[in-house]
């Protein structure tokens, strides 16, 4: 059983609705308790890092999956959910969860044919394996919107990379959490893949 | 770098599958989330539903087949066709469509389009104008005006200054569909969705005209357009969206393959 994250950004009821796909019984949830206890947590989200923050401060949801997180909880960050996993954000200059060292930067593009956001399908390379990344060749893709990106400190966080103008790491982990800077619920059949290959996980980097 | 992408176009009455010839003469032609659910599988990159009839009493019809629509795809889809409010739109997107598309009512009250970016977001909006070519004149130095409601009635707006203040608004990508070439197979107008997408700096779709692959292929490349729609060439089968792709593909597109 998954559990969801509501936390008011953006419509979590697709990420349901691909776990249902893969036959993964998922909950949503905005309960605190019901998170802390988690056997899997998808933190998904769209939106602004400095309102998702207030909310989760708010409801007090950031203590449950900093607890979940230490707890060793499989955690999939999906988007936004990849972004304030990390120490801070530039969009609003926020503190964030700190779970991995780090921040979030927007795209500073110098091709003016660029845009921002970054939308559409684009091609997710892979750095280093991670369990949640098996099976993905060179050249797939995965469906992205987004204006800011995770930058983790430390290379050994970053699992795979896209290009938008510059390089951007688009999925991170560290431990029993991993995250996608794109969405696996709306990428199609890779997609509901790594949902699957998350429905599995037992939060170990082993195979 | 991004993608370009083959978009599939399905217009639907009554929640069933229609297809228009110049915008008029409208007929059924199947059940357009069996339709949809096989474009999916076949390697569409995005799905867009018009409502064609667009009526207040098929609002409720329109939401319910959207939450069908998104429990067999999964990818993004967006759903035009008489949203004239913040609650139409926020609806149809709470009920799983990626994005919505505005063309009448924009045209009608154009703080539609900044108040539908304010409460889903620019990256939801999407401006869909129906736009057919005239003679250049002190009104509409551009030579194309915009026409509403279902490409019926003029309007003496200059469709690229339309297109600048719907970016200015809020609208995260364009929809251009030719009137004139719509349904004709002859090809999408290059000239207009080039002067489009090199004057904006958000996506644009190209429609209206598809009839062979290399159509395709011109509105890409000479055209500028990020990507091109499509509608009878697949729902009558003359080509698979597998097909189309591999075509672009070959012809060194970048569209995504692994599907």
């Amino acid at each position: 059983m998954i559990t969801i994250i509501d936390y008011n950004a953006g419509n979590i009821k697709s990420v349901q609705r691909a776990c249902a796909e893969v036959g993964v019984e998922a909950i949503v949830t905005s309960d605190p308790t019901t998170v802390a206890g988690a056997e899997k947590i998808i933190f998904p989200g769209v939106g602004a890092a400095p309102s998702a923050m207030t909310y989760l401060k708010k409801t007090g949801l950031d203590e449950a999956l900093k607890d979940a997180f230490n707890a060793e909880i499989p955690i999939l960050g999906i988007c936004l959910g990849a972004q304030i996993i990390l120490k801070s954000s530039d969009e609003g200059n926020r503190k964030c969860l700190g779970l991995v060292p780090g921040k979030t930067v927007r795209f500073r593009l110098e091709d003016k044919l660029l845009k921002i956001p970054h939308m559409g399908w684009n091609e997710v390379t892979l750095v280093q394996p991670h369990p949640l990344l098996e099976g993905i060749q060179p050249g797939d893709e995965f469906y992205f919107v987004h204006s800011y990106y995770p930058q983790p400190a430390d290379k050994k966080n970053i699992y795979a990379v896209s290009s938008h103008g510059t390089d951007f790491c688009c999925a991170l982990g560290s431990r029993n959490l991993f995250a996608t800077q794109f969405h696996p619920e709306k990428s199609g059949r890779l997609g509901l893949q790594l949902l699957e290959r998350f429905a599995r996980w037992d939060g170990t980097l082993t195979a | 770098m991004l993608s370009k992408r083959l978009v599939v176009c399905l217009d639907v009455r009554s929640g069933k599958l229609a297809k228009s010839i110049k915008f008029v003469d409208t007929k059924d032609i199947g059940d357009p989330i069996t339709k949809a659910r096989q474009y999916y599988e076949d390697g569409v990159d995005e799905l867009v539903f018009y409502d064609i009839t667009a009526s207040r009493e098929n609002r409720d019809i329109m939401i319910d087949f959207v939450e069908k629509v998104a429990r067999q795809i999964f990818i993004p889809f967006s759903v035009g066709g008489g949203i004239r409010s913040v609650p139409d739109a926020t609806k149809l997107r709470n009920a799983g469509a990626e994005k919505v598309n505005v063309n009448t009512a924009a045209v009608k009250r154009k703080e539609l389009i900044s108040e539908i970016a304010h409460a889903i977001g620019s990256q939801s909006t999407i401006l869909s104008m129906d736009i057919r070519k005239v003679d250049p004149n002190k009104e509409m130095p551009s030579g194309y005006e915009i026409v509403i409601n279902g490409g019926v009635t003029p309007t003496g707006i200059d469709a690229l200054r339309w297109a600048k203040t719907g970016e200015e608004l809020g609208a995260g990508e364009l929809v251009i569909n030719s009137i004139d070439a719509d349904g004709t197979k002859d090809g999408y107008e290059i000239n207009l969705t080039r002067m489009m997408a090199d004057s904006v700096n958000i996506p644009v779709i190209a429609s209206g005209g598809a009839g062979k692959p290399e159509h395709l292929y011109d509105v890409l490349t000479e055209g500028h357009a990020d990507a091109a729609l499509v509608a009878s060439i697949v729902h009558y089968g003359e080509y698979t969206c597998r097909a189309l792709k591999e075509y672009l593909h070959n012809r060194g597109i970048k569209i995504r393959m692994n599907y």
